[in-house]
């Protein structure tokens, strides 16, 4: 009975409204996906940012067997050199040098399988094919080209990497395209919420009649205002659903099947990230409603 | 069943009070008219009654409940045990006279089953079987209060509250509704209304609670309605009520030598 009598109000409430639901379902559905679209921009980043990038600003690549570079003519670095590597580093660069991690050729191996689980570019790889190296965590990151100068040409050691250089720019340029989604996002959420705010109140005003009789007959605060709640809500979470299907489309069409093919060697979001962010979505949607509901009905529908 | 101890309403702050130390005792199965002019109190007394407002002083107990200590979430359920009329009925013009009627129990939760026993026979009680599914405008002012009633003693309450029921119907209608406000007090609800109508408090000879100016001037047992004040105030004559009208019959006039007699005013001529 409750419930049959709740739901008919709701459909009558949306009814009555439709126009002031539309806008509500469109303003959420644009803010939302704003918000989707950063936290992609986000997931993007994260995506290309290997385990080290956080934690260290230079490798320092041991050579693998068959490398092309003088320094590596002996073959596969030894643990000789290896060891003669990190002694400099501890003397000459000890001011310079914060810590120093070895990955094994089997530590990159499974940070490898983890990252690519189906292969790299449709070949699987072995842990043969990887290569060793040392990270290290600069005390002062500025001061890559010291190190470098005197790392690079020592014995064993085929490249030295400042892995800041390749992405930075790109993480800054994706950072300031998140700010500027979050900021797009934060005035359209304002703006959800205003409409929710009159949407529910042109609500309660044009049945004000059947809440002043439920008041009377002694309907419980929560049976007078759950119609009004479930119509802000309703509204708010359709609009939430959009926004997942609009991201969801955009990663599909113009990540997967078309940035993907056009730039291959990187690790972009997928559908599956979308599926991550969208609870989430729905969750900022119903608390708009619920942010919005409280302000207006507290002051509508008072017992 | 509803007791007022001491109390005063007062709105606004330095505003005259609404009602000032009412003390006022209502047994369970009673009828009690509350008369007065308006702005005397009624509404007010009827409205603390329902826990609309809070008293500013004093303790009121309706239906074994402290009212004035309530926390709001209780008010609905002490809300359960009154029924509600009002001049202007109140029901909701898109809906029926079942519906109008059923909405009561619905919105508190009632079962389908309930709700499609209790609305039928309230309906045959207030002489409305037949019409259920009218709509309200297709209703006569007194069919309307006869179904706002069926909608007020839906859920059975203890106590019905009726502010000024037959304000807006003829005497006859009036006569009716009267009728079956009484039907229902016999049947053990505690009745309290609130009233203009001389004529039906005289007829019914039941107890008079009269306000006047937000204090309780009379409570009587059997009363009746009391001194009406007059509508104008009692004056002898005066001199502006006497003052002569323009367009006067003038029976005669001055005789001027030379002139000619000049024609007696008649009425209407200047």
């Amino acid at each position: 009975m409750r419930f049959q009598f709740v739901a008919g109000e709701v459909a009558a409430g949306l009814r009555r409204n439709t126009t002031m639901v539309v806008a509500v379902v469109l303003v959420t559905f644009v803010s939302l996906t704003f918000v989707g679209a950063a936290a992609l921009l986000q997931t993007q980043i994260g995506k290309l940012k290997d385990d080290w990038y956080d934690l260290v600003q230079v490798s320092v690549f041991l050579c693998p067997t068959g490398s092309m570079m003088p320094t590596c003519a002996s073959g596969e670095a030894t643990e000789r050199q290896i060891d003669a590597v990190r002694d400099i580093i501890d003397t000459e660069l000890a001011d310079e040098v914060e810590a120093v991690y070895l990955e094994t050729k089997a530590d990159a191996y499974d940070a490898f399988t983890e990252r690519y689980p189906n292969g790299y570019q449709g070949t699987q790889l072995t842990e043969d094919d990887m290569q060793a190296s040392l990270r290290l965590e600069l005390a002062d990151p500025e001061q890559f080209a010291v190190v470098s100068d005197v790392l690079t040409g020592r014995d064993g050691v085929e490249l030295v990497e400042d892995q800041r250089a390749v992405f930075e720019p790109l993480f800054r340029t994706l950072n300031v395209a998140t700010l500027l989604a979050a900021g797009l996002a934060g005035v359209m959420l304002l703006a959800a919420v205003l409409l929710i705010t009159t949407t529910i109140r042109l609500s309660a005003v044009s049945r004000r009649k059947e809440t002043e009789i439920m008041r009377l007959v002694g309907a419980s605060n929560l049976f007078v205002q759950l119609p009004f709640l479930l119509e802000g809500a309703i509204a708010a979470v359709t609009g939430a659903l959009l926004a997942c299907l609009g991201l969801w489309l955009a990663v599909r069409f113009l990540v997967t099947d078309w940035l993907e093919r056009s730039v291959d060697w990187v690790a972009y979001v997928d559908s599956g990230d979308v599926l991550a962010v969208a609870p989430f979505l729905v969750l900022v949607a119903v608390a708009l409603a619920a942010v919005s509901s409280v302000v207006t009905l507290n002051r509508y529908t008072r017992i | 069943m509803i007791r007022f101890e001491n109390v005063s309403k007062v709105y606004t702050r330095g505003a005259r009070p609404a009602l000032e130390d009412v003390s006022v005792d209502v047994q369970r199965g009673e009828f009690v008219f509350l008369v007065g002019a308006s702005g005397s109190g009624k509404s007010t007394f009827l409205s603390l009654v329902l826990r609309e407002h809070r008293p500013t002083r004093g303790r009121i107990y309706v239906a074994g409940r402290d009212v004035a200590r309530l926390s709001s979430w209780r008010v609905p359920k002490l809300r359960r045990e009154l029924g509600v009329v009002f001049q202007d009925f109140r029901l909701l013009q898109n809906k029926t006279v079942y519906e109008n009627v059923a909405f009561a129990l619905k919105v508190i939760g009632k079962p389908r089953s309930v709700v499609r026993d209790a609305v039928p026979e309230i309906l045959d009680m207030v002489g409305l079987s037949g019409k259920e599914k009218r709509m309200p405008t297709e209703l006569s002012g007194g069919e309307q209060q006869r179904a706002a009633i069926a909608r007020a003693i839906v859920n059975r309450p203890q106590i019905l509250l009726a502010d000024e029921p037959t304000g807006n119907l003829d005497p006859t209608t009036s006569l009716g509704i009267m009728r079956l406000l009484d039907r229902i007090n016999s049947t053990g609800t505690t009745v309290v209304m609130a009233t203009h109508d001389d004529e039906i408090v005289n007829e019914m000879r039941r107890r008079v609670v009269e306000l006047s100016d937000g204090v309780v001037v009379r409570d009587e047992a059997s009363g009746v309605y009391g001194e009406r004040e007059s509508i104008l105030p009692e004056v002898g004559r005066s001199t502006v009520l006497d003052t002569p009208a323009r367009g006067v019959r003038r029976l005669s006039a001055i005789r001027r030598p030379g002139h000619e007699p000049a024609r007696a005013f008649t009425h209407g001529e200047a």
